[in-house]
């Protein structure tokens, strides 16, 4: 996987994922994208017309942007699809000042939209991160990049400069953050630019109400933000246009394994995966199962994978749901066990070691199933695994835990045949191969599976 | 009814003050023990960890309150010029003032802690630690108060009680040490050699010291107390 | 109006006490973590969840007053 954009996805701005009606609809996000750099502040208002920037009113009428978003039903494409009206309108109607900050971050190994996005089309999120700022009423602008996102950083940076003729309202700043799977979790980052480390916090108090410097703060994601660029020129009718009623519009996502031409694609919601994977050129293997969401989503077994269209309501049939755009899929060829061994272990790793249910039972389930994958696992395997999932499930301060017992009891449940072959026989042929499930080259981010005491 | 006492030996106040100033350095060495119970979570079926903990909090307040009295009647009793000042403000005073502001200090460090302790909730945990960690200090502290200003010192009972004080401080600090070690081996280690320069202190002081001759006035009382002063009423102690 | 309690994950270091005061209402895991269900408490036990609450060392239990909707 590249971290810039890929060659493919220009491609279906020609040949268009078919939608309900046959104009050429997509792509929206995706439109222009440069093959490489950044699209230029000239060009982007050439595509996209100027920003339509409502000036500071008084803060008693809530802004008409936050209707239009509701109306598209807009939801968070961090992962967890939260209202963005909602959320917008919590920070609007908080006292003193704002603060919107734009989480570029994006932990998740197998996702690559969010840097796509800025990388190549710095203004898009820019634009989304102003109309969010005069939304709310903010006059603050933080941009937060994994700080290992070399091409997303010189690209916003840049891309701040050349908005500097613009004398926008919200004064933008970059902050680079340390790599980790929680580390953009919405209280982690607050955390850190409150000078703390990238870790989440308890909560309450949210980050809507008391955030950075304890101010009401909007922590939105990139792509989220993207669309708030786009339906604040078009309007909710527009961005309704595509996608299905339960779920409009468009969305980036991941697409990735054994494929032709694997990269970030923009599909409208609904669309299927099969015509998502004849985008890509199609797969170079045979594919076993595909996952939906990302380490913290659900598997679909491949012979579901035909009929499957990419919207939670199409997905929640099957456990599964959009999450982060993440589609992974995983080739015949690989071991399913050892995957789900590997990833639970990195998983386990990746907890920031605050809380006990976390650390240990992580430890305990990736443990589990790597006995699984080795041949070693007792009798008692799979219930020790139903019985630490039930333990950890909604005893951590962060949605860390419940993810990786999501992905972990999905793929027992998923690949039950291949689970049940290793505890009887042992490792099979495909265990010694090199991992196929992407992760980090090097442990990241501030987890260690033991408790951070406060006791020395 | 202290204005006979000058001459007809030691006030009522004076015998107080001494008793709950013993009583207090007891219960702050109890304090300390079950602090260390507590932070290294003992526990069994018969003293469960909420008892432990509450123990150690119900101690500690039992303490301040003899601490309180020792203080007020020290101030009371007429045979030593203790003033209320001299409870907070080291040295200032006129008895004793280096060996009664050691008493003051620890007063005072004590302070901070039951007061920081019940006003927990408002505070940050680390905050609130970091102040707790004070009482390792002023017990000490409140030791060597006892040993120079207290004229039972010579005697055997007191003499033997602090030493089992000593010997159980010694034990909470040791017990607490190694728990969790070598994390912090810097601090740890210098916690080590504390209490080990501390206890030798003790045996290299206590002789030519307190118990050596003429404390009284090397310690600070002041001349017009000396005489029908510390060697009489030592005498009077040890011959009831 | 009622209340329930809550654990502070990050707070909590498994100290345990707060089982042993309240045991009708939390567990404690196989690592001592407390276990305890969102269910509101029954106003018997409102007295003792507060003892519990009070003797926690980190005060990672919390009681908490139902907000009326």
């Amino acid at each position: 996987m590249t971290g810039s954009p890929s060659p493919m996805t220009e491609a279906p701005s020609e040949a268009t994922l078919p939608g309900p009606d046959a104009a050429p609809a997509l792509p929206r996000l995706l439109a222009g994208i440069p093959a490489h750099g950044a699209m230029s502040l000239d060009a982007h208002l050439a595509l996209h017309g100027p920003l339509p920037l409502e000036r500071r009113r008084g803060r008693r009428a809530e802004s008409p942007l936050i209707g239009r978003i509701e109306r598209a039903r807009l939801g968070g494409r961090g992962g967890a699809g939260f209202p963005t009206a909602t959320k917008l309108r919590a920070v609007a109607q908080g006292r003193g000042r704002g603060v919107v900050v734009i989480n570029v971050t994006e932990g998740e190994p197998a996702s690559e939209k969010d840097r796509t996005l800025a990388a190549a089309l710095p203004h898009l999120l820019l634009d989304g991160g102003q109309l969010a700022a005069a939304a709310v009423g903010a006059e603050e602008l933080i941009v937060c990049v994994c700080e290992s996102a070399h091409a997303s950083i010189a690209s916003i940076a840049t891309a701040i400069s050349e908005r500097d003729r613009l004398h926008e309202p919200a004064q933008m700043n970059l902050t680079a953050v340390p790599s980790g799977y929680v580390s953009g979790q919405e209280s982690a980052l607050v955390n850190y630019l409150n000078g703390g480390p990238a870790i989440p916090t308890f909560t309450p108090p949210l980050p809507f109400e008391q955030g950075v410097k304890r101010r009401r703060t909007l922590v939105s994601n990139a792509e989220t933000l993207a669309h708030v660029a786009l339906i604040a020129r078009h309007g909710s009718r527009w961005f309704r246009e595509l996608g299905m009623p339960s779920q409009p519009g468009s969305a980036l996502v991941t697409l990735s394994g054994p494929l032709a031409h694997p990269g970030v694609y923009e599909i409208e919601h609904g669309a299927s995966l099969s015509s998502l994977i004849d985008a890509a050129g199609g797969t170079t293997a045979a594919v076993s199962a595909a996952l939906l969401g990302g380490y913290a989503g659900a598997w679909i077994d491949a012979r579901f994978l035909h009929g499957v269209a990419l919207s939670d309501e199409h997905l929640a049939p099957h456990g599964a749901s959009i999450g982060a755009g993440v589609v992974l899929l995983l080739s015949n060829e690989a071991c399913p066990v050892a995957e789900t061994a590997r990833v639970a272990r990195w998983l386990a790793g990746e907890s920031s070691g605050q809380c006990g249910p976390c650390i240990h039972g992580l430890d305990a389930l990736a443990g589990t199933v790597e006995e699984i994958a080795g041949g070693v696992a007792d009798a008692n395997a799979a219930q020790r695994i139903a019985r630490l999932s039930s333990l950890v499930r909604r005893r951590g301060a962060c949605g860390h835990p419940d993810g990786a017992v999501n992905f972990i009891t999905s793929a027992v449940d998923t690949f039950a045949a291949d689970f049940d072959d290793h505890a009887r026989h042992g490792r099979c042929d495909a265990c010694g191969r090199p991992g196929e499930l992407p992760l980090p080259r090097s442990p990241q981010g501030a987890g260690r599976p033991r408790e951070r005491s406060r006791s020395s | 009814m202290s204005v006979s006492l000058a001459a007809a030996g030691p006030s009522i106040y004076w015998y107080l003050t001494r008793s709950t100033g013993a009583v207090a350095l007891v219960l702050l060495t109890l304090a300390i023990a079950l602090g260390v119970l507590d932070v290294r979570r003992f526990s069994t079926p018969r003293w469960p960890r909420f008892l432990v903990d509450s123990l150690h909090r119900n101690v500690s307040l039992l303490a301040m309150v003899f601490l309180g009295f020792h203080i007020l009647t020290s101030i009371l009793d007429s045979f030593a010029p203790i003033s209320l000042a001299d409870a907070f403000i080291p040295f200032a005073g006129v008895y004793r003032p280096f060996w009664l502001g050691l008493g003051a200090i620890s007063f005072d460090l004590l302070l901070a802690v039951t007061i920081t302790s019940l006003l927990r909730k408002r505070m940050g945990y680390a905050s609130w630690r970091a102040i707790h960690w004070l009482t390792y200090a002023s017990w000490p502290i409140a030791l060597l108060h006892g040993l120079g200003t207290g004229s039972d010192v010579k005697s055997t009972w007191l003499l033997a009680l602090s030493l089992a004080c000593v010997a159980v401080v010694l034990a909470a600090v040791l017990a607490r040490v190694i728990a969790g070690w070598p994390e912090n081996l810097g601090l740890r280690a210098a916690a080590l050699g504390g209490a080990a320069a501390f206890s030798l202190f003790l045996l290299l002081w206590l002789p030519g010291g307190p118990l050596g001759s003429e404390w009284a006035r090397r310690s600070g009382t002041p001349s017009s107390l000396l005489g029908h002063s510390s060697s009489a009423s030592a005498s009077t102690v040890a011959s009831r | 109006m009622s209340h329930r309690l809550r654990v502070n994950p990050i707070a909590c270091e498994a100290h345990g006490m707060c089982a042993e005061l309240l045991p009708e209402r939390i567990t404690l895991d196989e690592w001592g973590y407390p276990v305890i269900d969102g269910e509101p408490l029954e106003a018997r036990l409102l007295d003792h969840a507060k003892r519990a609450a009070q003797a926690c060392p980190t005060f990672a239990l919390l009681v908490e007053r139902e907000r009326r909707t």
